[in-house]
């Protein structure tokens, strides 16, 4: 008797009802935004490459000695003048010896000095490596401490800087320099630095 | 009983073994000297601190890459040469960037990292709030059901 008198509103459940589902959707909602964020991680370049923090900063101080020729000290001062290559090499390098025709052609066609780093190496092996396969660095420093590279954040070879006129450090490639990324990155760069002052 | 306090035990083991990986990982075993011991755990926590720039997710304690056992003897000269932890991870820092870092620096690209959990937390505490608060809250009664609730009690005073 007493239910049935209690006239039922109908349309308040009801609205709750439409408010409860909608309220479920929020976490549906932040879930798909979630997931855009972190997959956005996926889309990111390759991890293993770092981005450099040296870009647009001087290229560190250093006094190593010429791989050639271990009475001469090389400073900073010897990069400077011209918009220019620094090449990270090593015999233990497998990748190194991939890119090195490239380097070859650059230096025998394209008028850019490319001056190398031999890191982490021992100068007889080093110097075995280059007779064989040939030099196109104008010098190579001989950094088997690594210290240069340190210095450079250099976490492994081959690694490719760009540097400008006055010694700061452009662009960093991280792996090897093929002819396409030669042509599509390096080189439109080097002409832009050359035009540039 | 017996069986209870087998999984009590069970379950320390488990616990135990749990842990054992927030140990830090000394794989690689270099023969640095140090003036004390002091200095030898501030190494010792440095390296576990710093990531492997050439791993994904290693330490340079665990790493045997060339560039560890660089960047090792890099932090061991640092230490004999006085410089403090900070100035360490400065150094590690302004050449290799976040990465090198396993507690990234507050900053504004690392912002939603530090405080996002916070504001999530903060959001979630505002969410059960308001929801709780709205299910405690007794509704008040129309003017109408109120007559309702008194034509009832009057009626079944009557049936008395």
């Amino acid at each position: 008797m007493s239910e049935a008198s209690v006239p039922a509103d109908g349309n308040q459940p009801k609205n709750d009802l439409k408010r409860v589902r909608r309220v479920l959707l929020i976490p549906l909602g932040m879930f798909f935004v979630l997931i855009t964020i972190l997959s956005m991680g996926f889309r990111l370049e390759d991890p293993h490459l770092l981005p450099s923090v040296l870009i647009d900063r001087p290229f560190p101080e250093f006094a190593l000695t010429d791989l050639h020729d271990p009475e001469r000290t090389i400073t900073v001062a010897d990069l400077k003048g011209e918009v220019a290559l620094v090449n990270v090499w090593a015999t233990w390098c497998p990748n190194c010896l991939i890119e090195h025709p490239e380097f070859m052609r650059i230096a025998a066609d394209e008028g850019v000095p490319i001056y190398g780093i031999n890191y982490n190496d021992e100068s007889g092996k080093a110097l075995r490596w280059l007779e064989r396969n040939g030099d196109p660095y104008r010098f190579s420093l001989f950094d088997n401490e690594g210290k240069l590279g340190i210095d450079l954040g250099v976490y492994g070879a081959p690694e490719t800087f760009v540097i400008d006129r006055n010694g700061v450090i452009q662009f960093k490639h991280v792996g090897t320099v093929t002819p396409e990324i030669w042509s599509l990155t390096l080189k439109p760069l080097i002409q832009q630095l050359r035009e540039q002052s | 009983m017996i069986v209870r306090s087998r999984i009590f035990y069970f379950s320390l083991l488990l616990a135990v073994l749990a842990s054992l990986p927030t140990f830090p990982t000394l794989a690689a075993i270099d023969t640095y000297s140090f003036p004390n011991d002091e200095m030898r755990d501030r190494y010792n926590v440095l390296i576990d601190e710093l990531r492997c720039p050439q791993c994904l997710n290693t330490n340079l304690a665990g790493s045997d890459s060339m560039i560890s056992k660089d960047l090792r003897r890099e932090v061991h000269r640092l230490l004999l040469d006085g410089q403090t932890d900070d100035e360490i991870l400065d150094f590690m820092y302004e050449r290799y960037g976040d990465f090198i870092l396993y507690e990234p620096r507050v900053k504004t690209g690392t912002l939603v990292l530090w405080f996002g959990p916070f504001g999530l937390l903060l959001f979630a505490l505002v969410i059960g709030w308001r929801v709780s608060h709205r299910r405690s809250k007794p509704q008040a009664l129309t003017s109408e059901e109120q007559a309702q609730i008194d034509r009832l009690f009057d009626s079944s005073n009557e049936n008395k």
